[in-house]
């Protein structure tokens, strides 16, 4: 379940479509369904920005992928279960967007570098994992991780709705 | 997750019918795929024009579907929607696979 406590549509009328959008914040319990749950709902409240497939593509994928891994890595099951909050703001340079949780840290404080996984190898080499950074790093813009009060801040710029 | 499974001639056709293959799925994937895959067609087409999104967890599970048939079968990728396209591209794992923009052109190509 995901607890939208702060979702704004201030479609009032008053400005263009490119502006007329949108900052909102979610907190999500730490599964991978209510990952998916809330990628849903961000894109549910992006929507008046009338994004392109490719765009919309990009605004999940490294959403999933950014919270995949919180739900994996920093709340492990034998963890505590925690929190995961979203923010996002639109900016003329695009989405920008915040995730924190007070799971466990980073391993070396920094995030993984996501070198693409290697495809020429052998059959049973092929990687079954290892995709999720390559992604983030690949699609987003100004990736930074940093871990404050105990609690994990990643941010990043999507360039999407310029 | 349901996946559908028609066999024509050597062909087998798997169908996907999830809009997501995420990582909320992708172990109930991977078994579906297993059970569904578990025959002796050589080619294998998996039918993914119902799936619009799809993650690295899901991209994953197709790799392993693949290793799991083996390398003497084949498992090829039909009717990839923008999204899911864009996830193979970007991970280069479309060189892997055998990858069809629809059904028809897959089972076509893979015709005797």
């Amino acid at each position: 379940m995901h607890t939208p406590h702060k979702a704004q549509h201030p479609e009032t009328g008053t400005s263009a479509a490119s502006s007329a959008v949108t900052d909102f914040q979610f907190s999500l319990n730490c599964s991978f369904l209510s990952v998916r749950r809330g990628v849903e709902a961000v894109m549910q409240a992006l929507s008046p920005l009338d994004l392109d497939v490719e765009e919309c593509g990009t605004v999940e994928l490294v959403l999933a992928e950014a919270m995949n891994n919180i739900v994996e890595h920093a709340y492990p099951p034998s963890d505590e279960p925690g929190l995961i909050h979203l923010s996002c703001t639109h900016a003329p340079d695009g989405l920008h967007v915040k995730i924190r949780d007070a799971g466990r840290p980073m391993p070396d404080g920094a995030t993984p570098i996501g070198a693409a996984a290697q495809v020429d190898v052998e059959f049973d080499d092929l990687p079954e994992g290892g995709f999720g950074w390559f992604l983030i790093k690949d699609l987003a813009k100004d990736v930074e991780y940093r871990r404050m009060n105990d609690e994990n801040h990643l941010t990043f710029r999507l360039v999407v709705a310029i | 997750m349901e996946l559908i499974s028609n066999t024509n001639g050597e062909l087998q056709v798997v169908a996907v019918n999830s809009p997501r293959i995420d990582a909320a799925l992708a172990i109930e994937f991977k078994e579906a795929m297993r059970n569904a895959t578990d025959t002796d067609r050589p080619t294998v087409i998996l039918d993914l024009s119902n799936v619009d999104f799809i993650d690295s967890s899901g991209l994953g599970a197709i790799v392993a579907s693949m290793k799991h048939m083996g390398k003497d079968r084949r498992l090829v990728l039909a009717g990839l929607t923008p999204t899911v396209d864009k996830v193979f591209r970007l991970t280069r794992m479309d060189s892997v696979f055998g990858v069809f923009p629809t059904l028809e052109s897959a089972i076509d190509a893979h015709a005797a």
